[in-house]
């Protein structure tokens, strides 16, 4: 499946105390990291709902990250501990769906930590990139479901 | 060749369609029962704790959920090798007891009845539960729907609802009856006895005592021979809920009586690619395609097998009216497929009979219905009779009680033979060389049909209305040459 | 003033919900006296070639039950779209895939191996699987298209509205016909008949708070009477389900499994469900949490049991190899 040329797209869901600022100081003091990843900041790890992360893949994602602050370090003080239980839950969910694990990381990343960021966002894209586009909605053989124009309003 | 359709029949676990082709000279040349669904159960519930399968499987059919739910649930204890608590099994069968009387009634009043009841050549208007009400009194439509309601409380009481419940579980039931709970399921089961007697004095009165009638129950184009198969108890009484799987062959005599854990010895199920359902058959004997008698291992099951396989039934009054219907029918046995309509009021009492039994039972109100299994989990099978036959859930898991593999013999997929051969003969008898199809012949070949309660045989029919059937006449063209349409 | 013309339909469905819309017993006599019902398959004596005889809307409602399975039903599913001016997806089935959605884990030609083929029951040597076209001596016999992917209702044609349940119970059926009788039409996308809290909260067992170190699958656990069965590890699909049923199956001891199907606003059953499993785990320890979630060993089947055709990401990934 590996195809030449294949530049995976990336959702980086961040909360936005540490590891939105750790990317940010990776993009500031110009510790390169791969631009296939677009970044959504969130307030906390702990609100990113695992909707969130499903859509992602439905709308043609091939990786997802989710980081947040070090256990402990967390600024709604355990909102990163209910990411770290849910992050489990989700990666088997994926696989039932027959998404790789390799698709999805959970990594912890300070304010101060902009080094590690770039690290793992490289790391991770050149993982995914090596498992290969997802391309859900064609994988799946599946398209978004009817869309309802004119359905405004119901009479009998 | 001229080419049929009668499309859709009926439900039968989804759709039902005829196709029947005629040759030049207008003779039936083949009649195809096509059932064009499938849902694939057997696969996908792969992977699923196997305790969830009697939650999962009853979606199969909502007019049988509470059979699969007690298969499920004994085929589930069996790959624990877990033995309930016996008050668990009388909740269940009283369970079971309770809804083959709603669903038993709802058949005879509503659907396969008006045939009798009102008669086969009644005008179409009045061949319905409305038709039925008229001729036997106003009063018995209400009685209907309270009969049918009140065993429906008692499905929801251990179950929390009628349709799907949710009642038992590896191990034994999740609820019990409290002593107000039992009283008022006693004073159910009163009534239903009654209703019970009621009901075959109906048929007395109004189907024997008309020769015309009894004419038709016993010709020759209703009377197929086969196999017929059955749940028995240790004295060869029919059993609902548990018991061996009895075959007698076409002379009544027993061919074969084996554990429900050994069923893969003794059926098997071919696979036609002209229609989604498979064709079960006895194993030793064979597939000699759609024809009856001795050689074809073709059996039959539903009210008339079940009554046919075995010696009698456990409850006294159900005894009577066992034997007062082969005394009248001419011995054991009985062949005609109408008479299941009979049957289905003999096993109607018995269900109702066997349910006061358990209410009545000091130890019903036991409240430990459950225990937990401790045994390693590998396989299991589970076998109830459905009101329309014999019912196969058979399950593999893995050491965490997993599903691996699922395999279900449906109740009414064992007749699908027997349907088929049963239209096809009502039918070939009925279209004669040069003679147009007519509307006539519709409802005898949907008698043959509905004979079998192909599974939508519940409340359906208490709306005027009638099974809908057209057939379509093709010439060799592929030519749409005429329509018979009931309307 | 005519009367406004009902149909019912079915595909593939369990029946259940047919002998759901007569559980309201005698109060269907109501309904005949209000409506003109033009089309019910199971019950009266109407077909396919009237349906198509009706003018464009000229069906004022329509309940519609079952999943989009195979070619037929997709067919229908866009003969009474178009025939209806009111199309409602009647139980779960129709709403969210229901049960028979959860073959969306496997294909048809999965599917097709194990019923036709690998059954231990079978007798199949040349391998037969029902073909679309066959054909015989006498003639040619057709059987619908089985399609890989389940489909739910909306997944195939708009929809305006929805009532919940496996099977919707007489209380849901009843309400949601009253709501359209008296003409309080909700918003298009609403949901008719339920409730608009979780099973939760109308659940008759006692909360307090939930901690736990263990699941227990449904079996494996004697519940203590009265309270939270997720409290005590037993593992519920309530915090995730709309409410609406009272929640009967706790009445019977047993779990709620989720027909009722996602709660009020949740977009993603399974993705609610999983959060609020997570939430209750009493851990923080990386190690400890997976062990504790060792207890859920079918997570497709527990969080979708009755909507993986209506989730977001809806099926399995097909293999491309195989298809290709
Ligand atoms: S929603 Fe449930 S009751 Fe209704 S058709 Fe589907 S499986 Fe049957
Ligand atoms: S989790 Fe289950 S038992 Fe607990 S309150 Fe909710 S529905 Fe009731
Ligand atoms: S408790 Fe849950 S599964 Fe049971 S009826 Fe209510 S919503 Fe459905
Ligand atoms: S604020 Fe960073 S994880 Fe909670």
């Amino acid at each position: 499946m590996n195809q030449k040329g294949f530049e995976p797209k990336i959702i980086g869901f961040l909360c936005t105390w540490c590891s939105y600022t750790g990317a940010d100081m990776a993009g500031t003091s110009r510790m390169k990291y791969p631009s296939n990843i677009v970044i959504v900041r969130v307030m906390c790890s702990g609100r990113i709902d695992p909707t969130f992360v499903l859509k992602a893949f439905q709308d043609g994602a091939d990786g997802v990250l989710i980081a947040g602050c070090h256990p402990g370090d967390c600024h709604y003080i355990n909102g990163n501990m209910k990411t770290m239980r849910r992050y489990p839950l989700m990666v088997k969910l994926l696989e039932g769906f027959g998404i790789e694990k390799e698709r999805i990381r959970l990594e912890w990343v300070s304010a101060a930590e902009g080094e590690k960021f770039s690290t793992v966002v490289k790391d991770f894209t050149a993982k995914v990139k090596k498992i290969g586009p997802l391309n859900w909605s064609v994988q799946a053989g599946v398209s978004k479901e009817a869309s309802s124009p004119g359905l405004k309003e119901a009479r009998l | 060749m001229k080419k049929i359709s009668i499309d859709p029949i009926t439900r039968l676990e989804g759709h039902g369609r005829i196709d029947m082709f005629l040759d030049d000279s207008g003779k039936l040349a083949n009649a195809y029962f096509i059932v064009p669904e499938l849902r694939g159960f057997e696969k996908f519930c792969e992977g699923r704790p196997v305790e969830e399968l009697m939650i999962l499987t009853p979606r199969i059919c909502g007019v049988c959920p509470t059979s699969h739910h007690l298969a499920s649930a004994k085929a589930a204890d069996a790959v624990y090798h877990c033995e309930i608590p016996s008050v668990a099994k009388k909740l269940r069968e009283l369970m079971n007891s309770a809804y083959y009387v709603a669903d038993h009634t709802t058949h005879f009043y509503a659907l396969g009845g008006p045939d009798f009841v009102v008669g086969p050549d009644a005008p179409k208007a009045e061949r319905n539960i409305l038709g039925v009400v008229k001729k036997v009194g106003l009063e018995i439509g209400g009685r209907v729907i309270r009969q049918r309601a009140i065993c429906h409380e008692v499905v929801s009481m251990l179950g929390g609802k009628y349709v799907h419940p949710s009642a038992a579980t590896v191990g034994g039931t999740g609820k019990g009856l409290s002593e107000e709970e039992r009283k008022k399921c006693q004073e159910i089961a009163e009534e239903s006895v009654e209703f019970g007697k009621f009901s075959l004095k109906v048929f007395n009165d109004i189907v024997l005592a008309n020769k015309a009638y009894v004419d038709l129950i016993t010709s020759d184009a209703y009377t197929i021979k086969t196999y017929y198969m059955g749940l028995v108890d240790e004295k060869n009484k029919v059993n609902f809920y548990e018991g061996k799987i009895r075959v007698v062959d076409p002379e009544g005599k027993e061919f074969s009586k084996f554990e429900a854990k050994d069923y893969l010895n003794h059926i098997v199920e071919g696979v036609e690619p002209w229609t989604y359902l498979k064709f079960p058959y006895l194993k030793s004997i064979g597939w000699k395609g759609i024809v009856d008698g001795k050689d074809s291992g073709m059996y039959r099951v539903a009210p008339l097998a079940r009554l046919n396989a075995a010696d009698g039934m456990a409850t006294p009054l159900a005894q009577e009216e066992y034997q007062k219907m082969y005394e009248t029918l001419g011995g054991k046995p009985v062949h005609f497929t109408l008479a299941n309509h009979w049957a289905r009021l003999v096993e109607l009492l018995y269900a109702a009979e066997r349910f006061l039994e358990l209410t009545k039972d000091p130890e019903i109100t036991d409240p430990n219905t459950r225990v937990i299994p401790t045994a390693k989990p590998d396989e299991g099978v589970g076998v109830v009779e459905a009101p329309r036959g014999t019912l196969f859930h058979h399950y593999q898991t893995d050491e965490r009680g997993v599903t691996q593999k699922v395999n279900l013999i449906v109740a009414t997929i064992n007749n699908h033979a027997a349907i088929s051969l049963s239209i096809k003969k009502a039918a070939a008898g009925l279209i004669k060389g040069g003679k147009e199809v007519s509307d006539g012949i519709l409802n005898m070949i949907e008698m043959a049909f509905r004979a079998y309660d192909p599974c939508f045989g519940c409340a359906t029919h208490f709306l005027p209305g009638e099974m809908p059937i057209e057939i379509k006449i093709f010439d060799s063209n592929r030519k749409l040459v005429n329509i018979v349409k009931r309307d | 003033m005519t009367k406004p013309k009902l149909a019912l339909n079915w595909t593939a469905s369990c029946g259940g919900c047919e002998i759901a819309v007569l559980e309201i017993k005698e109060k269907i006599l109501d309904v005949a006296n209000i409506f003109d019902i033009v089309f019910w398959p199971c019950v009266m004596d109407f077909k396919y070639s009237d349906l198509e005889k009706f003018k464009s809307k000229e069906i004022d409602l329509c309940l519609f039950n079952g999943a989009i399975r195979t070619s037929e039903h997709e067919h229908l599913a866009k003969l009474l779209r178009e025939k209806s001016k009111v199309l409602v997806a009647y139980g779960a089935c129709a709403c969210e895939g229901g049960i028979p959605g959860l073959a969306n884990q496997f294909d048809k030609e999965s599917i097709f191996q194990r019923v036709y083929v690998e059954i231990p029951s079978n007798q199949n040597k040349d391998k037969k699987f029902p073909q679309e076209n066959n054909d015989m001596p006498e003639g040619k016999v057709q059987i619908p298209a089985f399609y890989d992917t389940v489909k739910s209702l909306k997944q195939i044609v708009p929809v305006e509205y929805f009532i919940p349940g496996c099977p919707p119970l007489e209380k849901t059926t009843w309400k949601a016909l009253e709501t359209v009788v008296k003409g309080e039409l909700p918003p298009v996308g609403s949901y008719l008949g339920a409730g608009d809290k979780t099973v939760c909260e109308e659940c008759p067992r006692k909360k307090e708070e939930k901690k736990i170190k263990r699941f227990y699958r449904s079996h494996l656990k004697l519940p203590e009477p009265e309270k939270c069965l997720l409290e005590q590890g037993i593992i519920c699909a309530g915090p995730a389900t709309r409410s609406g049923c009272e929640g009967a199956c706790l009445k019977a001891n047993l779990p709620c499994w989720g027909c009722y199907g996602p709660a009020q606003g949740v977009v993603d059953v399974g993705a609610k469900f999983m959060s609020a499993l997570a939430s209750v785990i009493d851990s923080d320890d990386e190690k400890e949490i997976n062990k504790i979630l060792e207890g859920i060993v079918d997570p497709i089947g527990t969080f979708y049991r009755f909507g993986l055709a209506g989730s977001i990401l809806r099926r399995r990934k097909i293999s491309q190899e195989k298809k290709g």
